[in-house]
């Protein structure tokens, strides 16, 4: 009998095939509806309350002050100097990544391409505290990085350059540069894999064509290579972008006391208990990130989709 | 014509192209003549292609030198040399509009916007695809794709034009009708065209001159009769249409030689008397029959007009031809 019950069921979803892709679809789709997209909406909507500044109670009434605040001096301060860093980590994933995803697409075959893989995707299989806290280590003042400087008698160039405001520090572990590097290794497959994709799907017979109607290497390259690409980079920085602007734990272990976008929620919504700014400060990625594809998408970073 | 005097448009001299142990190009010489439609024929993995990739020179060669106008190539990367090719997979670049692609030799070259979109709307016209510039190549169909590469190509003046199997993507009725068109523009630019081709009713249609290629050599060079009527070695019978190879037992008797010949199906006539042999089978051709008859030591094809009564496969008949139409070659103990 529950046989016959199995097969019915079969034929009722042959039949009716569209009845099919709505039970598959169902699941996600209201776990991406409800529960994330609902807290999404949520998030949105604390951020037009605002908190009385003597009791610290939350006001349940519609207001822009919450984001007045943003635009305060030091508000402002956390908000540029996080895109500021996301962009420098783009940028640098971008140009270390390129070359590597450039050699792994055109050359890398068979066994090469599997050690590459794995080269990759390795660093992704151990914890992400882990690695931060490994590289707060090499990064410190007696770290190994310290110490090669000092045996190559170059510590004169370490030190003159953590001299430098802004992007210096005490040591290495301690500055914006510290960050940078820490934000740059971690985020980096997420670069490397995308920019990978693309470059698989470009003949090389692209690169002979240009070469011989007379274009150099370098022409090749900005002219027919990168633009074929940049879906492709585009995809990464989407990346690499968003998830340095998210992130609140990497400039808290390695880097100066100057803190970031995730770090300003992180303490708003805990220990400030203002939950309305923190949502506002949320916010300035999803906006961010909006008006970064929107720019890519008119720069026509799509077209060869 | 006074060629005579005239430095080739291509010279190989000794020129060979080993990948590891593979033999892709052995040892080749070959002259290509200003002006010239030269087709390069050969099965796939004969060494055809390598050869077009070190002139247009994507491949640097082992040994032996390459000469293009007199100019020794040596290690002149391909930016650098007077040659511009058709890729067998058209290779149009697919974030470029057509015009756009047409222009990129020009583009590169320097020249300004207005110029260089001038002049590719003028190579277009040449490739009978006027007012297709705003298009992406993605929105055409192959044959068009096949023109904007040949106006790309083109719109540089090159001083030798390389077609990789540029047709084969095409269906029977457009690749006839691009032949023809190839030819013209052949003509009308004089531009020497160096042709790679497979397809051997290609290359005799449209070539001036063919070189056949087999493992990576020149097994024979000469005009679309020669390579025809008057293969020097089996293979060139063999591949180029479907001549019936003779062995030395039968040639021997015929003409007192001991060599392998070459007879055409056609030349074949079925007869009272003559070689007896067996029909294997027989093809309706349409404008003729091929009727396959064992004969003692060979299996032959016969061409038979329509005209002609049609034997039944199983039968027994004789077969006869005319001594001339047998064409000797030259490697009788191969």
């Amino acid at each position: 009998m529950a046989d016959g019950v199995l097969v019915r069921i079969s034929d009722t979803l042959w039949r009716h095939p569209r009845l099919l892709v709505t039970l598959l679809l169902a699941p996600p789709v209201l776990w991406l509806g409800v529960i994330y997209l609902g807290s999404l909406f949520a998030l949105l909507a604390q951020s037009f309350f605002s908190i009385d500044e003597f009791s610290g109670l939350i006001n349940y009434e519609f207001t822009l002050k919450t984001y007045g605040e943003l635009f305060k001096a030091h508000n402002l301060d956390i908000i540029v100097r996080t895109v500021t860093m996301a962009a420098a980590v783009t940028v640098g994933a971008a140009i270390i990544g390129f070359p590597v995803a450039y050699y792994a697409a055109r050359y890398a075959r068979g066994k090469w391409k599997a050690l590459f893989y794995l080269g990759v995707m390795l660093p992704l299989w151990s914890s992400y505290l882990v690695k931060v806290y490994s590289w707060k280590l090499i990064l410190a003042k007696e770290g190994i990085l310290n110490w090669l400087f000092e045996t190559l008698h170059l510590s004169w160039l370490l030190n003159a350059y953590l001299a430098i405001p802004v992007i210096g520090g005490n040591s290495l572990s301690v500055s914006s540069t510290g960050t940078f590097l820490v934000f740059l290794y971690v985020w980096l497959p997420f670069m490397i894999l995308p920019i990978q994709a693309s470059l698989e799907r470009v003949p090389h017979s692209m690169l002979e064509a240009s070469g011989d109607l007379g274009a150099t290497p370098a022409q090749a390259f900005r002219t027919v290579l990168l633009p074929l690409a940049l879906p492709g980079v585009i995809a990464g920085s989407i990346f690499t972008f968003s998830l340095t602007l998210g992130d609140y734990i990497i400039p808290q272990i390695v880097g100066s006391s100057r803190r970031f976008i995730g770090q300003a929620v992180y303490q708003y919504q805990g220990t400030a208990g203002n939950i309305p700014l923190a949502a506002a400060f949320a916010v300035v990625p999803i906006l961010i990130m909006g008006l970064y594809l929107w720019w890519a998408k008119r720069k026509g970073a799509f077209d060869a989709l | 014509m006074g060629e005579t005097n005239m430095t080739s448009a291509v010279k190989f001299s000794g020129v060979s192209r080993h990948f590891g142990a593979v033999r892709a190009v052995d040892d080749v010489d070959l002259d290509i003549r200003q002006g010239e439609f030269f087709a390069m024929l050969g099965p796939s993995g004969s060494g055809k292609t390598t050869c077009l990739r070190l002139i247009a020179g994507f491949e640097q060669p082992t040994a032996g030198t390459i000469e293009i106008f007199g100019d020794p190539t040596g290690s002149v990367p391909p930016y650098k040399r007077a040659v511009n090719t058709v890729f067998q997979d058209y290779a149009l670049f697919p974030h470029l509009n057509v015009l756009d692609n047409v222009a990129y030799g020009l583009m590169i070259a320097g020249k300004g916007k207005a110029e260089r979109h001038k002049e590719a709307e003028a190579a277009l016209e040449l490739v009978a695809l006027p007012g297709y510039g705003t298009r992406k190549p993605s929105e055409l169909s192959g044959g068009q794709r096949q023109r904007v590469a040949l106006a790309r190509a083109l719109v540089n003046k090159p001083k030798v034009l390389l077609l990789d199997e540029p047709l084969g993507a095409l269906d029977l009725k457009l690749r006839e009708q691009m032949q023809e068109e190839l030819k013209d523009l052949q003509r009308k630019l004089g531009i020497t065209f160096v042709f790679v081709t497979h397809d051997q009713s290609e290359a005799l249609s449209m070539a001036d001159r063919v070189a056949v290629f087999n493992d990576g050599a020149i097994v024979q060079i000469g005009s679309p009769q020669d390579i025809y009527y008057r293969p020097q070695v089996r293979f060139v019978a063999d591949f180029v249409g479907s001549s019936n190879v003779l062995p030395p037992s039968v040639v021997q008797p015929l003409t007192g030689r001991a060599a392998f010949a070459s007879l055409r199906p056609e030349a074949i006539h079925i007869a009272q008397s003559g070689h007896p042999g067996r029909v294997s089978s027989v093809s309706f051709l349409g404008s003729a029959t091929r009727v396959t008859v064992d004969l003692a030591d060979v299996r032959v094809t016969v061409l038979c007009p329509k005209t002609q009564e049609i034997p039944k496969a199983g039968e027994t008949i004789h077969l006869t031809w005319a001594s001339d139409d047998m064409h000797l070659m030259e490697d009788a103990h191969g």
